[in-house]
């Protein structure tokens, strides 16, 4: 189905072949549409028949795509449709364009089921709109759409360049960024229509989990392919890091999502497991996809995205090699924090804080990694808004890094767990770290992808960074407060013994915090238009005529000692000024290379 | 990083070595911690009283993994002097042992509903799920008065207690054979659930939503809520936990 592993077949090939290829190509997604027709005429539920209308549509839209691009005219010569870069950025382009699309989507819905808990009439009465079916839309859409869509196309970007080869097979590569999105539209659709494991992150059914897979192994042999053919020795650390949270994803996804459908024509599937086994085999996965899908895979990023930004090497290549092992290792145990104090066995829940707690060591070193990479370089904090972001990612990194550890302590567990203190410390991780070295690296790559002098607008990026900070303080401020305050209120016991609130009192008490965040996601969105538009004029070509942000003002006239002091004259005339000097020539700075 | 006995460098040059060290690295902790939940006893206490869902507990089960219940529901109750006081007795392992998937949530902007069986009459429940603010005002809970309107879907109820069959839930061949039956009788003031409740004990059996001319997903999901918490008796199983 796919084109076989190899950087020049397209100069070689007969027509004959290419025919042949796309006749089997399309016959393959022909057979996909039938099936799915098929799949959704004998649906069991119409939710199952939307979704199966939908893969058909897409199979259609996948079979006219490649009957057009059947070219039959012949190259005139080897080498001859290889692009002047020699890296196969396609897919990066559009990757870039889905992540801030499925951003500012995911960040529309969340700041939606922020106001929602503030004003519950927003839930408008319809089934498609209320809470419980948006929150997992929200999550699954800023955590999978998201940060997928900045991991795949930032991982194709830095395993091309470290490993100086081109993308292995771009078709499958095509496959994997269409076919994620896919996934994205079928997952989502389904949480508006009740379609859910009722798994928190992990709610796609059966299918769509299928097709994940698909996608995900496909993702595995690009991204492993790319790094087989490599020019460079070393495997650079970067790909150390996105290999490890592919590589593990695979595995959580396919034993966490282990299940037994219905029927083969419905939605509805059962976990393979129950109860106890069931959370944590849930939580090891969901706390994985924290450690793997949002921390490995983005400290991918940042080990390549961070150097190139500042000019600057790693700091540590020890480090590198000791935290990498060490975070993979330890984050694996981490799970059954999420359960302490619940039906799961002590033993169980001791060994994940303890793991927890050591976890903390690794994440630093992975923080002080980044940060001090930037040692010789800090000034460019003031001048450069994409290494403040990138700086600010990994304060966050830090930050997050310290409070997890702290709230998987048992006894801060016993007042934190259930509170909207979680969700404070969640987005502070994903706000903070995730988006911010998101922002910077596609703020980054959109000039170079595009091949633009520079970036619309640096200013801009500046007024991103402020609105994005500020929400993230509102944010995870309000929600510390608002969680410690739930937790305490909770236990909250009066003289004559008995419990002081009642549930109501605390849903009632936390209506200003909610307000409060909810202005902290509005002022996070608004960053995020700042950037659509920044890049939108990027991609457009257009350059905004604005003051630039490094160049300190300097001028010549004034640069100069201050002129002989002549004696004051007893008459009290007023001494003739020096006259002004030639200006002298600027200085020629020479800059280490 | 390179000592007499130890050169990286070989990892960072082996993408193969590189790939399967990494997998077996992650896949220590899961194998250390989750398996053996699948065979030490003592991981589910064996408690009086529990069985599997009756298929209409099992539809209303069904309706609220669908509506997401669980992102502002807890259905676990720690062993914590207030929350015993609010809620009841702490949950046990063996309460959620039929639970595919388990629905323990994690954040509570709404109450523990554990053990909600009871507590509050099916009317309650109805307005409550109707109009949450017309019963409690301070709720800011989504309203579901689309529950009351739709009829349950009843045709596949066998192949549903099949599929949970398959993943271990003990059904008998007559629990999926009367499947059908014993969700109408179970939602149907006029028949006879002696036959339901002796396979399935303590199985409440009358009309949930008010309207006993219909079976609507309101009847369901009132049914789950009614039954949660109630199948075992906490004060019978205190005493078999001192000895370990």
């Amino acid at each position: 189905m796919f084109q076989p592993p190899g950087p020049t077949k397209t100069g070689s090939r007969t027509l004959g072949q290419k025919m042949e290829n796309t006749v089997i190509k399309a016959g393959g997604w022909l057979g996909l549409g039938f099936v799915a027709v098929a799949a959704a005429a004998l649906a069991r539920d119409w939710g199952f028949a939307v979704q199966m209308w939908t893969v058909a549509g897409a199979a259609l839209v996948a079979l006219l795509v490649t009957m057009r691009n059947l070219d039959l005219t012949v190259p005139a010569g080897p080498g001859a449709a290889v692009r002047p870069s020699g890296y196969y950025d396609d897919v990066i382009r559009w990757g870039t364009i889905a992540t801030l699309f499925w951003g500012i989507a995911g960040f529309l819905v969340g700041l939606y089921i922020a106001l929602q808990l503030a004003f519950p009439m927003l839930n408008l009465g319809l089934e498609y709109t209320t809470f419980g079916r948006l929150r997992p839309l929200h999550t699954s859409a800023v955590i999978f759409a998201f940060g997928g869509n900045a991991l795949i196309c930032t991982s194709f970007w830095v395993v091309q360049r470290t490993c100086r080869a081109r993308l292995a097979f771009p078709a499958l590569a095509r496959f994997v960024f269409w076919g994620y999105q896919l996934f994205i539209v079928l997952a989502a659709t389904g949480y508006l229509l009740g379609i859910t494991e009722g798994r928190e992150y992990a709610e796609p059914e059966w299918y769509v989990d299928i097709w994940l897979t698909i996608v995900w192994v496909s993702y595995l042999i690009v991204f492993l392919g790319t790094i087989v053919k490599r020019h460079e020795p070393h495997i650079y650390v970067a790909n150390w890091f996105y290999l490890a949270f592919i590589v593990t994803v695979a595995m959580l996804h396919l034993v966490n999502n282990l299940s037994m459908p219905v029927s083969l024509f419905g939605s509805k599937s059962y976990s393979a497991f129950a109860g106890v086994q069931d959370a944590l085999t849930q939580w090891w996965y969901g706390h994985n996809a924290v450690g793997f899908f949002l921390t490995a895979g983005f400290l991918g990023m940042m080990y390549y995205f961070v150097p190139k930004q500042a000019e600057r090497p790693v700091f540590s290549y020890r480090l590198s090699i000791v935290h990498f092992w060490s975070l993979i290792f330890l984050y694996i145990w981490a799970g059954p924090h999420h359960l302490h104090y619940t039906a799961l066995p002590d033993w169980a829940q001791t060994l994940g804080m303890v793991f927890s707690v050591m976890l903390w060591m690794p994440s630093w070193g992975g923080m002080i990694n980044g940060l001090m990479t930037l040692s010789g370089a800090w000034d460019k904090i003031r001048t450069d808004p994409i290494i403040r972001m990138q700086v600010l990612a990994l304060a966050f990194y830090g930050m997050s890094t310290f409070e997890g550890p702290l709230m998987s302590i048992k006894s801060v567990n016993s007042l934190s767990h259930y509170t909207d203190w979680t969700i404070g410390h969640v987005h502070s991780g994903a706000l903070g770290w995730v988006g911010m070295i998101s922002f910077a690296a596609i703020y980054f790559l959109v000039p170079r992808l595009w091949r633009r002098e520079r970036l619309y607008s640096l200013r801009m990026i500046n007024w991103h960074f402020w609105c994005a900070t500020l929400g993230i303080v509102l944010y995870a401020s309000s929600m510390w407060v608002a969680g410690i305050m739930q937790g305490l209120m909770w236990r909250a016991y009066g003289a004559d013994g008995y419990l002081v609130y009642a549930f109501a009192d605390v849903v009632a008490a936390m209506q200003p915090y909610y307000l409060i965040r909810a202005a902290g996601g509005g002022l996070y969105l608004l960053g995020a238009l700042f950037m659509a538009w920044n890049i939108a004029q990027t991609i457009r070509g257009k350059l905004r005529d604005e003051a630039p942000m490094a160049d300190p003002p300097y001028d010549p006239v004034k640069d100069r000692p201050l002129p002989a002091r002549a004696p004051t004259p007893a008459d009290g005339t007023v001494p003739k000024p020096a006259p002004a000097p030639e200006p002298e020539p600027e200085p020629v700075l020479v800059t280490a290379a | 990083m390179t000592t007499k006995f130890f050169d990286h460098g070989r990892i960072e040059r082996n993408i193969t070595l590189l790939l399967v060290l990494s997998l077996i690295t992650v896949a220590i902790g899961g194998i250390v911690e989750i398996a053996p939940l699948f065979w030490i006893d003592s991981t589910v206490e064996k408690v009086k009283g529990m069985r599997p869902y009756t298929p209409l507990e099992l539809a209303g089960r069904n309706v609220y993994i669908r509506e997401g219940c669980y992102n502002c529901h807890s259905q676990m109750i720690r062993p914590f002097r207030d929350e015993v006081e609010r809620y009841g007795h702490y949950s046990l392992a063996a309460e959620s042992m039929y639970d595919h998937p388990f629905q323990w949530g994690s954040k509570r902007t709404g109450p523990d509903l554990a053990r909600v069986g009871g507590r509050y009459s099916d009317e309650w429940h109805v307005q409550h799920l109707v109009d949450p603010r017309a019963v409690v005002p301070e709720s800011i809970m989504p309203p579901y008065a689309f529950l009351r309107e739709r009829d349950l879907p009843t045709a596949d109820i066998r192949d549903h207690l099949v599929a949970q069959r398959r993943v271990g839930v003990p059904y008998s061949d007559a629990d999926l054979d009367k499947a059908l039956d014993d969700l109408t009788a179970q939602a149907d003031p006029a028949a006879d659930p002696t036959e339901l409740q002796k396979r399935y004990p303590k199985a409440q059996a009358r009309d949930f939503d008010g309207d006993p001319a219909r079976l609507t997903e309101m009847d369901a999901l009132v049914a789950y809520l009614q039954m949660l918490g109630t199948l075992v008796d906490t004060r019978a199983a205190e005493p078999m936990e001192q000895p370990r």
